[in-house]
C-alpha cells in the first residue's frame, strides 16, 4: 500500500483529519527547508506538500509568489526539489510527499525522467496545478508504473460531469479548491463547501483534502468538521516570509501553528465522534 | 464585397472540404500544440465560453450586428494600399499594405475586442478584464468596454507602463482601471498571468478578453476567427486589383493574432508563402530577443502548449523587443502548428532594423508604422529586392506608431 493509501487508511480508523502543510521548496534558502519538513512532521503534520519554484504560477497569490521569487532567486529548481525529498527520506520513511507546482518545468526534465527520479528519492504523489484531467493522459501514464499518485484539484466550478471524470482518474486523494481564486484567497464559504463535499464524496471514493482560505485554528477546525484533510499553505508561507531575514528561527515559529492548527483539529475530530 | 456576416457562415465547412485545414480539434489542440492548461476552476467556464463563442459564430443576429460593428464603429473594411513608392525605392516586388492602422484606435486589435465584447453581453457578463504589453489591446479593451458601459480592468506591466504612458492614460480616460503589474518581468506574460488570476478569483461575472491567439482554448481558435476579417478582406481586395493571389503574405508576431488574422484566409492557398517575423532585439545570438519561433523550443505557458523561451530548467526565460507589444516569451499555438507543419516561415529582425523600418516607410510614404509593425515591414524590405516587379508581398499595417514617439525619440537621443 502506498504511503497516502496507508496514512488515510490509518486516520480513518482514529477518526481523524489529516493536516497538510504546504512550503515552497527552498524559501526563504534551500537549507531551510529539508530542516522545516521534520520539524512540521513533529508538530503534527501528516502530509507534506512542497512547492516547486515556477516562474509563472498563475495560480498563486501573492503570498505564494513571492515564496517563489525567493526560492527561484536562491537558485532552486525541481533536480533541488528531488534532492530535498531524498534527505528528507533518510530520516523519514513514513510522511507522504506531495510535489506541487506547475507542467513546464517537469516536461523540459523529461515526463520519464521526472517521474523514475521522483520515485526512486521517495516522492508520493504531483498535483500539477496547470493540468485538468483533458491533459492529463501522458503525465499520468508515465507516473503510474513509478506508484506516484496524480493529485487533482476539484473546484466550486466543476459540476457534477467533471467530478465524475476526475474520479476516474484520481488515486491518492483529490484537493478540493475551497473558494473561487488563488492561493491566500480569503472568504471560506464553510456551508458551500460542506455541500460541495456531499456531491464529491458521492461520486468520488477517495478521501478529500480542502485548502484555500484556510488561515488559523478556527477555519481548520470548521474546514475539519468535513474533510479528510486540511491544507494550508500561504498562512504558513507568510510566517516564513515574516522571518526571512532570520531563517533560523522559521522552523519554531511553524512548528508553533502548525501545532495550533493540529489542536485545533483534534478537537474538531473530538467533537465530531462524540456521541 | 461580401458582409462579414455571410463569409463567417463559410469557411468552416468549405476548407474542410478543401484541404482538410480544421484545426483545432475539439479540445484545442493544433497538433501537439494549443490545449487548454488551466487550474481546475477555469475549466468550466471555459466550456461555458467554448459553448457561447461556437452557438453565436454561427448566430445570424450575432453576426450582423459584429458586421455592423466593425463597419461602422472600427471602420472596416480598411485599405488595401499600394505603396508604390517605398516599392519602387526597394526596386524589386510591389508592396501592399493592409491598413489595420486606420481602424478605430489605431490597430488590429480592436476588431477582436468588439467580437469578444459582443460575446461578454450576449454571456451576461458585467465585467471586462484584459492584458495589454504596448497598450494597444488594453486601449482597444477599454474602448469596447467604454461603450457597452461594463466595468474594464487592464492589467499591464510596470515597465511596459513606464514605456507607454500615453496609452495608459488612454485606457484611464476611457474609464479603465489601469493595474500596473509588479510580479516577475513586469511586462506582457506577468500581465497575462495577473488577469487569469484575476479570472479565477472573478470568474462569474468577469469576461477575459484576450488580446492575442495565445491562451487556453477556445482563445487561439476564436481570437483568430474575430482578427479573419483582415485576411478575408485582403484576398478579396487583391483578387479586385491585380486578378490574383499575392505572392507572399508577411506580418510581425508577438503573440500572432494580426498574423494569424491575415495568414488564415490564404492557408488553403498553397502557392501563397506566409511569412510570420518575430523580435529578434539584439540579434538572436546575444540571447536578448523575443523570438521563441526562431530559437524557442516547446513548452506549456499560459495554458496552451507552443513554442516558448525558456532556460534549461524550464523557467520562462526574460525577452526584450524595443517593441512592447512583441516582448513575449510565447507565441499562439496555431503559429507553432504552422512552424512545424512547413505551412508558414518564421524569422526574426532586430530592433535596428526595425527602427531603420520605421524611419523608411515614415519617410517614403508619409505612414508611421507602429514599432511591432516595423517589423514586418524591415522583412519586407529585405524580401522585395530579391522578387520580380510583378510580385506582390501583402504587408499587415496592423498599428500606427504614435504609440511609440517616446520610444523612438529616445533611441534616436531625442528628447521631447
Amino acid at each position: 500500500m502506498s504511503r497516502i493509501d496507508g496514512l488515510f487508511e490509518r486516520l480513518r480508523g482514529q477518526g481523524r483529519t489529516a493536516l497538510i502543510p504546504f512550503v515552497t521548496a527552498g524559501d526563504p534558502q534551500p537549507d531551510v527547508t529539508v530542516a522545516l519538513m521534520h520539524r512540521m512532521v513533529a508538530a503534527g503534520a501528516d502530509l507534506i506538500e512542497l512547492g516547486v519554484p515556477f516562474s509563472d504560477p498563475i495560480a498563486d497569490g501573492p503570498v505564494i509568489q513571492r515564496a517563489t521569487e525567493r526560492a527561484l532567486a536562491a537558485g532552486v529548481r525541481l533536480r533541488d526539489v528531488l534532492e530535498m525529498v531524498r534527505a528528507f527520506r533518510t530520516q523519514d520513511t513514513v510522511t507522504p510527499v506531495v510535489l506541487m507546482g506547475y507542467l513546464n518545468p517537469i516536461e523540459i526534465m523529461g515526463v520519464e525522467t521526472f517521474a523514475a527520479e521522483a520515485a526512486a528519492a521517495g516522492v508520493d504523489g504531483a498535483l500539477v496545478v496547470d493540468v485538468p484531467p483533458e491533459e492529463a493522459a501522458e503525465l499520468a501514464g508515465k507516473l503510474r508504473p513509478h506508484a506516484l499518485d496524480l493529485v487533482y484539484l476539484l473546484a466550486p466550478t466543476s459540476d457534477a460531469e467533471r467530478i465524475a471524470r476526475i474520479g476516474g482518474v484520481a488515486s491518492g486523494f483529490v484537493y478540493y479548491v475551497a473558494v473561487k481564486g488563488v492561493t491566500g484567497a480569503g472568504n471560506l464559504d464553510i456551508d458551500g463547501v460542506g455541500a460541495k463535499l456531499a456531491e464529491i464524496r458521492a461520486r468520488i471514493p477517495l478521501p478529500v483534502g480542502v485548502g484555500f482560505g484556510i488561515k488559523d485554528g478556527e477555519s481548520a477546525a470548521r474546514v475539519a468538521a468535513v474533510a479528510d484533510a486540511v491544507i494550508v499553505g500561504s498562512a504558513i508561507v507568510e510566517r516564513i516570509e515574516a522571518l526571512m531575514e532570520t531563517p533560523a528561527a522559521i522552523a519554531d515559529a511553524v512548528a508553533d501553528f502548525i501545532g495550533a492548527l493540529r489542536q485545533a483539529i483534534d478537537a474538531a475530530d473530538r467533537r465530531r465522534e462524540a456521541p | 464585397m461580401a458582409t462579414i456576416a455571410d463569409e463567417m457562415q463559410q469557411p468552416v465547412a468549405a476548407e474542410a472540404v478543401q484541404t482538410g485545414y480544421h484545426y483545432p480539434d475539439a479540445n484545442g489542440h493544433f497538433g501537439r500544440y494549443g490545449g487548454r492548461f488551466v487550474p481546475e476552476t477555469l475549466m468550466h467556464p471555459l466550456a461555458e465560453l467554448t459553448d457561447a463563442y461556437e452557438r453565436y459564430l454561427k448566430d445570424p443576429a450575432f453576426l450582423a450586428e459584429l458586421d455592423n460593428d466593425l463597419r461602422d464603429y472600427v471602420g472596416r473594411p480598411s485599405p488595401l494600399y499600394h505603396a508604390e513608392r517605398w516599392s519602387r525605392e526597394l526596386g524589386g516586388a510591389q508592396i501592399f499594405l493592409k491598413r489595420e492602422d486606420l481602424n478605430h484606435t489605431g490597430a488590429h486589435k480592436v476588431n477582436n475586442t468588439v467580437g469578444q465584447a459582443l460575446l461578454a453581453k450576449r454571456m451576461g457578463k458585467t465585467r471586462i478584464i484584459a492584458e495589454t504589453g504596448a497598450g494597444q489591446h488594453g486601449v482597444a479593451s477599454a474602448t469596447v468596454a467604454a461603450r457597452m458601459g461594463l466595468e474594464c480592468v487592464v492589467y499591464m506591466g510596470e515597465v511596459d507602463v513606464a514605456r507607454q504612458r500615453a496609452n495608459v492614460y488612454r485606457m484611464r480616460l476611457l474609464g479603465a482601471q489601469v493595474v500596473s503589474v509588479k510580479s516577475g518581468s513586469r511586462t506582457l506574460k506577468d500581465a497575462l498571468n495577473e488577469a487569469m488570476r484575476d479570472w479565477v478569483t472573478n470568474v462569474d461575472n468577469t469576461f477575459y478578453i484576450i488580446g492575442t491567439v495565445a491562451g487556453p482554448h477556445p482563445y487561439p481558435a476564436m481570437v483568430r476567427d474575430f482578427q479573419a476579417v483582415i485576411g478575408r478582406e485582403a484576398r478579396t481586395q487583391m483578387l479586385e486589383r491585380s486578378g490574383r493571389l499575392p505572392d507572399v503574405v508577411l506580418a510581425c508576431v508577438g503573440g500572432g493574432s494580426n498574423a494569424i488574422g491575415l495568414f488564415y484566409p490564404f492557408i488553403d492557398d498553397a502557392d501563397v508563402r506566409m511569412i510570420g517575423v518575430e523580435a529578434g532585439g539584439e540579434g538572436i545570438a546575444s540571447g536578448h530577443h523575443a523570438a521563441p519561433l526562431c530559437a524557442g523550443k516547446p513548452g506549456v505557458l499560459h495554458g496552451n502548449r507552443t513554442y516558448l523561451m525558456e532556460d534549461e530548467n524550464g523557467q520562462i526565460a526574460a525577452t526584450h523587443s524595443v517593441s512592447a507589444g512583441l516582448d513575449y516569451p510565447g507565441v499562439g499555438p496555431e503559429h507553432a502548428w504552422l512552424k512545424d507543419s512547413g505551412r508558414a516561415e518564421y524569422i526574426a529582425v532586430s530592433d535596428d532594423e526595425a527602427l531603420a523600418a520605421f524611419h523608411g516607410l515614415t519617410r517614403t510614404e508619409g505612414i508611421m508604422p507602429a514599432l511591432e509593425t516595423s517589423h514586418a515591414l524591415a522583412y519586407a524590405a529585405k524580401l522585395a529586392p530579391t522578387l520580380r516587379r510583378d510580385q506582390t508581398i501583402v504587408v499587415n499595417l496592423s498599428g500606427r506608431g504614435d504609440k511609440d514617439m517616446d520610444t523612438v525619440a529616445q533611441l534616436d537621443g531625442i528628447v521631447l
